[in-house]
Order: structure tokens, then sequence, then C-alpha cells
């Protein structure tokens, strides 16, 4: 089963750390990442740019409007995800725990919408 | 089938054979849900499977007898009934054996049961709990798929409506199934911080169990069993102090179940209680834990109320009671878990250590301060208090609020005996 772990923080707070203490976290984000690597956990992930880079799109009637920033405002902002697969919610929570990233702000754990299980017949 | 299914009930009537399928389903049906629902992956399909097997049960059992061992025939059946409409959902019903309508076989009964049913139910247990589900749902649940109360049942407790009940068992029930929430025990790991929640739930339980908050029976003796057991089972798996104090408490309160009412179901109070009717085993084994619990030093709330529960329980008679012990504990459980229900409690201990008047103010200010406006202990305890301080006006206007506050029929009828002997006087 996949989920994807949102990291969401602070970016104030993020862009206010020193910068020895955002490389060591760069460093651990990236090193957590060849851990889920080795242990079979690690599907893909990214870290985002600001939301001051962000665009939002609708599509309406055949028209697309845009405007300036995140989908909503909010205290912490989406700041990067992993996809991971793991047996159940426990072995999820278990990995999503040790992201860097969880130190600083929160992680939510979303299970995936299988779209092709829709079409078909088995359960699994 | 013939080794799985026993004749020695061949004979009976189909009333008996009703009655009897009934009592299996009390004493049993929450087990075998517990199992259906690790053999099948799925609450929903489960609770299906349960009462297609009970059907089947109905239906079978008055020709066949009742089976040996109906828990294992009846987990069977019901495995038989899920895998069977699952097929028949996924479309395949010219591969529909007719043999899989029919009873099961005996070898699925020695399968499953290999696996621990205690464990079933464990199983169940933490995954009712689980803290990824709110609290509220959490409790929900326990009480719905553990313990086998209906949602309206659960309402009433709650004081909630039964739609926002039925809404949140099925949400819990859809994250479980959406986020994969797996049907475990928590590794060694994990367990100290998942067992806080599973332990409020329990006593929740044992006390829907102890007290039921309407109708017309005073206590439920099978909740209340079963609150124990799952508090005994927990004590087994980690024998952390607050699982200890739970049970010890859980123990203690059930010591006194064939003294805290007369057979015509009436109340009686802790003062009034015949003591040579409280249970002497549960009560030494109640005590035992306490101490094994106050030893550890990392106890709370739980070891706190048995150990108050102790103390009733050691005086011979109500006289001999040490209250300033109890009001005393009363303070550092206070500390421990302030509420407003254990000021009551407190307030109650001081008017036996120092007289009703000083436990009569210590009411009127709580309530004053409206947390317990619509608790009937509340204003059921002001009224005993009037009473014994002559003051029968105010005592009377106060059995009469907690009357309308009470749905509880003992409760209700023994209110309205104070009233009557108020108003004789």
């Amino acid at each position: 089963m996949k989920y994807l772990c949102l990291v969401y923080l602070e970016e104030r707070m993020r862009d206010a750390l020193p910068k020895a203490e955002l490389d060591a976290w760069i460093r651990d984000a990236l090193s957590y990442h060849e851990t889920l690597r080795k242990s079979g956990h690690f599907l893909a992930a990214q870290a985002l740019q600001s939301v001051h880079a962000a665009t939002t799109l609708r599509a309406r009637g055949g028209k697309v409007s845009l405007t300036d920033g995140p989908f909503a405002e909010t205290k912490e902002q989406l700041a990067g995800f992993i996809l991971i697969e793991a047996r159940d919610l426990n072995e999820a929570i278990h990995a999503a725990s040790r992201i860097p990233g969880a130190r600083y702000g929160s992680v939510e754990v979303r299970p995936i919408w299988e779209l092709n299980d829709l079409y078909s017949n088995e359960r699994d | 089938m013939s080794g799985e299914i026993g004749r020695e009930t061949a004979g009976e009537s189909g009333g008996d054979v009703r009655q009897k399928v009934d009592a299996v389903y009390r004493e049993e049906s929450r087990r075998v849900l517990a199992t259906l629902i690790r053999l099948l992956g799925d609450f929903d399909l489960a609770e299906e499977a349960l009462h297609d097997a009970f059907r089947a049960a109905l239906e079978q059992w008055p020709r066949v007898g009742i089976p040996a061992n109906p828990r294992a025939w009846l987990v069977s059946a019901g495995r038989f009934k899920a895998i069977d409409a699952i097929r028949r959902r996924a479309r395949f019903d010219a591969l529909d054996d007719p043999d899989a309508q029919a009873a099961p076989a005996p070898d699925d009964a020695e399968a499953w049961e290999r696996e621990s049913v205690e464990d079933d139910r464990l199983r169940l247990i933490f995954t009712c709990c689980h803290p990824a589900l709110p609290p509220e749902a959490q409790v929900a649940l326990t009480l719905r798929e553990v313990c086998g109360l209906t949602t309206e049942e659960i309402a009433r407790a709650f004081l909630k409506g039964a739609p926002t009940l039925a809404q949140r068992i099925v949400r819990a029930k859809a994250k479980i199934r959406e986020a994969r929430i797996p049907f475990q025990v928590p590794p060694p790991a994990d367990l100290p911080g998942r067992l806080d929640s599973v332990l409020h739930v329990v006593y929740l339980v044992f006390n829907e169990g102890y007290s039921a908050s309407s109708g017309a029976s005073l206590t439920r003796h099978d909740l209340s069993g079963e609150a124990i057991r799952l508090g005994r089972l927990l004590v087994e798996l980690l024998p952390e102090p607050e699982a200890i104090g739970l049970l010890a408490l859980m123990l203690l309160h059930e010591s006194r179940r064939a003294a805290r009412a007369t057979p015509q179901g009436e109340l009686i109070l802790l003062p009034d209680q015949d003591r040579s009717l409280w249970d002497k085993d549960k009560i030494a084994e109640g005590c035992a834990l306490v101490e094994k619990a106050l030893t550890s030093r990392r106890f709370g709330p739980y070891t706190l109320q048995a150990a108050i529960s102790a103390v009733h329980a050691e005086a011979p008679a109500a006289e001999a009671t040490d209250w300033p012990q109890i009001v005393g504990l009363y303070d550092v459980l206070l500390r421990a878990d302030p509420s407003p229900v254990v000021e009551l409690n407190r307030a109650a201990a001081v008017a036996m250590r120092d007289g009703p008047a000083a436990g009569l103010a210590l009411i009127d200010a709580l309530l004053e301060r409206g947390d317990l406006s619509d608790y009937y202990l509340a204003h059921s305890a002001r009224a005993d208090l009037c009473r014994r301080l002559g003051k029968n006006a105010e005592a009377g206007a106060a059995y009469r609020r907690a009357l309308e506050l009470t749905l509880q029929e003992p409760e209700r009828r023994f209110l309205e005996r104070r009233l009557a002997e108020l108003q004789a006087n």
C-alpha cells in the first residue's frame, strides 16, 4: 500500500535557521531517503520551493484562471513529500516519524487512493 | 460435519434452540466477530458474516442439533458466507459451489483455533483504540465492536444523538479500511503509548456494565465481566502500573455487586450494604494489585481510585471507614486528574470526615460553578446532606431535581423512596 507523507512547516521558521542547521537537515533528509530506499519503502521524494513561487489555477468552462500563491493560506506550508510503500498504517507511521522534517513541522500521512482498483474484479 | 456437530440437543423444540442461539449470541458473538475480522480483514464484511452465521444457526441447529463447539461452527459458517458473498460480488456466480452454502468443514475450525481467540479480542481492542482514530470514535467503536452495544445505547451513555454516533462509527471503520490500520497488537516498543487510550476505553466499558446509563437493569454483568477480562489480558500483556490499577479498581467495584442491590433490584448505597456479601476473593486480589501498582511509584488516576476503593473494602463496617485517608487520597487524585466529579466525591468524603455542613458547602460551590448542574449524583448528594442537616424542603427540591436528571429505573426508585421518607417525616 502506498502512502504520501506530506511535510508541512513554517517557511519563515525554516528560512530563519542558521545555515549549518539547514545544511544538516538537508543531509539528514537525503540520507533518510537512502535508508528508506534500502529498506524497500522508498518510491519518490522531493522538497518544494517556497509558496512564494506557487501558482494556483482553475479550469472552468474551458477557461483557465490563475492566481499567485498557494491554494490555501495556512500557518504551516507544504514543504515537501515522500511517497512510500508500507504494509499498513503502523508501518507508514513508523517510517514517517523518522522524516527529519517531522522534528520541525508536521507530517500528514495520506493513504493513496489506487484508482486502478476501481476497475478490478478482485478484492485485495 | 459429524465430528463437529453434537447430537446432545436433538429433540429440543424450536423455541429451546432459539433461546440457546440467543444465549450463544450474548456469550460468543464478540469473540466470533473478532476472529472473523482477522480472517476477513474487514469490519463490515465480518459483521455481515456474523449475522449470516447466526441466521444459519437458527435454520440448521433445530435440525442437526447444537454443535459441540458453537463458536467454531459460527466462525466457519461466517467465513463461508463471506467468501460466498465476495465471490458473488466479484461476479463469479457460475463458479459457486453449492457446498459453500452449507455448514462449514471441520478443518477450518481447527485452522482458526490454532490462533488464539484471546489474541483476536486484544487485536480488536487495540485496533478500535488506535490513536489515528479520533478519541470519541475509539470509545464508540470499542463499545460497538468489542462489547456489542447498539448505537442507541452508546448514544444514550454519552448524551449524544444516535445519528452522530452512527456517523462516527462509519467514519472510523472507513478510516481503518482506507488507511489500512492493521488488525494487530502493537509491538512492545509502541505498547506503553497505545495503552492509555485502551485503558480509558476499558474503564468506560466497565462502567457501562456496572451501572448502565439507562433502562430497567442496574447492572449488566456481562459487560463488566468483559471489561475485567480485557483488563486481565492487558495486565498479562503489559504489567504497567496503571493497567494493574485499573484492573484493581474494576475488581474492587465488582466485589460489591451482590451487595449493591436487593433481589428486587433496589439500589443499596455503600454505607447500608451487607458487607458479608462482598466478594472476599475479588477484594483480596484487588487490594494486592493496588499495592503492587502503588509500589511502582509510576501510578496514576486509576491506581488512586482503586486505593480509595480498597480503603472502603478493608473497613469491617461503614462506621469504621478511614475517612481522613480517603480525603487524603482524593487530594492526590485531584492533583493527578482534576475533574468536577472527583471534587464531588471528595466533598462527600469531607462530609463524612468533618460533618454534613462542610460537605454541603463544597457541593454548593461546585454547583454554583455550573460544571455539574445537570449531573444527577450532585443533586442527590446535596439532597442527602440537606436531609442529614434537617433542611427537609431543600432536600426535597434536590431529590426532585435529581429525579428529573436520571433515566435509570433503580436510581429513580431509590430517589422516589428517599423523597417519600422525607415527606412522611
